[in-house]
């Protein structure tokens, strides 16, 4: 079998490696550039904890080869927080329990953080929507929905917060 | 789960995927989005010795209407179809078909024409390119050819693209006054494939009758099909619950279930009769809305 060269920007860094054909890019993520925070649940395209970003579109990333992945943008839950400072949605599943066991969480963040990205101020509804192609075994979602709400809220804010020192400044 | 070994390769232009599918006739696969052909090979149920890759192929994923059809391109993802003006505007059944596939990561990136070309029994757009009578375009080195949904869907996972063809358009007659379409489902849970589901397209006469109709099921036979039967119940008649239980029954005459996780025969049959009578009653009420 021939091998591929691919290259990929993981969370903003230039990565590359020779892969069969056959490596899934959950694979690759894991194995090749040790990034473990994307877990392999189901790995039948249901579970949605390989969910990661590939060119700003939420993906499965179980049911992606790497080479389709060649020359895209991925980002993972290692990319999501600030140096020490944790993401708002990283933020908000600690401060309302949104995870028991936290198999699902680096999945349910990404999906999370795709739907902020699409719609920033979502209803319950629309977020239980968003989250459908991701399952929890322990929480009931409940806590989830609540976690995805606040840092709809902490986002939401944060994007306000310079026109307002804006309007400030102008008054 | 690891698929089997295969080669691949990212064709620039439709002729290069073309030349190659003619070369490796029968050993090639086509990928488009992937999240129905790459469960396939990770489970080994597929295990083709190439796959050819359309993702740098432009230009087979625009969505347009002409004079007389709304054409959609094979690679348009279910969510750029959700999504789109032209869908949002005038055609409801294909949003709610579009925006009921698995879930948003499916449906990021999976693709009408990957979904049409795998021919799962029990996927959703079968059942409404037979309902509307749709056309799908498949283009090989020697030319193009159309060929009607209703001789496309041969059996399970199989159709009547050839080994050395693409299929790059499907095109739907343009909704004309007075059509209507729904599309009722019915799932275990939310992202599953479907138990049974129901496609229903009325177009309305002057007079108020059923002047046409289409049906198309999915997950109830060994690949979606046509309910002639409960067309046929419907042309001429008024429309009524009557008329649609009629027609409801004919649907679940005409289907044959297999008992499986989802339910025994007689409950997916009781299934079919009852989705049938929701499907015409939502394109009914679309139809009497729809003047344009």
């Amino acid at each position: 079998m021939t091998t591929h060269h691919v290259t990929l920007t993981v969370n903003g860094e230039a990565l590359e490696a020779d892969v069969e054909p056959r490596l899934l890019l959950v694979h690759l993520l894991r194995e090749n550039f040790g990034l473990t925070g994307t877990h392999i649940g189901c790995d039948t395209s249901n579970c949605g904890a390989c969910t990661v970003h590939v060119n700003g579109e939420s993906a499965k990333s179980c049911t992606m080869l790497a080479v389709q992945a060649d020359g895209a943008s991925v980002r993972t839950i290692e990319g999501m927080a600030d140096g020490a400072t944790l993401h708002p949605l990283q933020q908000a599943f600690w401060d309302q329990h949104g995870l028991q066991c936290g198999f699902c969480t680096p999945g349910m963040i990404m999906q999370a953080a795709w739907l902020l990205g699409e719609n920033n101020d979502p209803s319950e509804d629309e977020i239980r929507h968003g989250i459908s192609g991701n399952l929890c075994r322990c929480t009931g979602y409940v806590n989830i929905v609540k976690a995805i709400q606040q840092a709809a809220g902490t986002m939401a804010e944060s994007a306000s917060a310079p026109v307002d020192g804006q309007a400030v400044a102008a008054g | 789960m690891i698929p089997a070994p295969f080669d691949y390769v990212r064709p620039s232009d439709l002729d290069g995927a073309l030349r190659i599918l003619a070369e490796r006739e029968g050993d090639a696969k086509i990928l488009s989005g992937g999240y129905s052909l790459l469960p396939l090979l990770k489970l080994r149920l597929a295990q083709p010795a190439l796959l050819v890759d359309l993702r740098d192929v432009a230009g087979l994923d625009g969505i347009v209407e002409t004079d007389d059809e709304l054409r959609i391109g094979a690679r348009a993802t279910h969510r750029r179809i959700h999504e789109h003006t032209i869908i949002t505007s005038r055609y409801p059944l294909l949003r709610d078909v579009a925006g009921g596939i698995g879930d948003p990561q499916v449906r990021n990136w999976g693709t009408i024409g990957g979904s049409c070309a795998h021919a799962d029994p029990a996927s959703d757009w079968p059942a409404l390119l037979l309902a509307a009578r749709a056309r799908l375009v498949c283009r090989s080195g020697s030319g193009e050819r159309e060929i009607a949904a209703r001789e496309f869907f041969l059996d399970t996972f199989t159709t009547a693209i050839a080994p050395t063809e693409v299929l790059t358009e499907i095109r739907i007659p343009r909704r004309g006054k007075g059509v209507g379409g729904g599309y009722t489902k019915l799932e275990r849970r939310a992202g599953d494939f479907a138990t049974a589901g129901v496609c229903t397209v009325l177009r309305l006469g002057d007079d108020g009758r059923i002047a046409g109709s289409g049906v198309g099921i999915t997950g109830v036979a060994e690949t979606p099909f046509a309910a002639t039967d409960a067309e046929a119940a419907l042309i001429g008649a008024a429309p009524s619950d009557e008329t649609f239980r009629s027609a409801g029954a004919a649907a679940a005459a005409q289907s044959r279930p297999s008992a499986d996780i989802r339910g025994p025969v007689d409950y997916k049959r009781a299934m079919i009769a009852e989705l049938t009578v929701r499907s015409l009653r939502t394109a009914v009420e679309r139809a009497l809305a729809w003047r344009g």
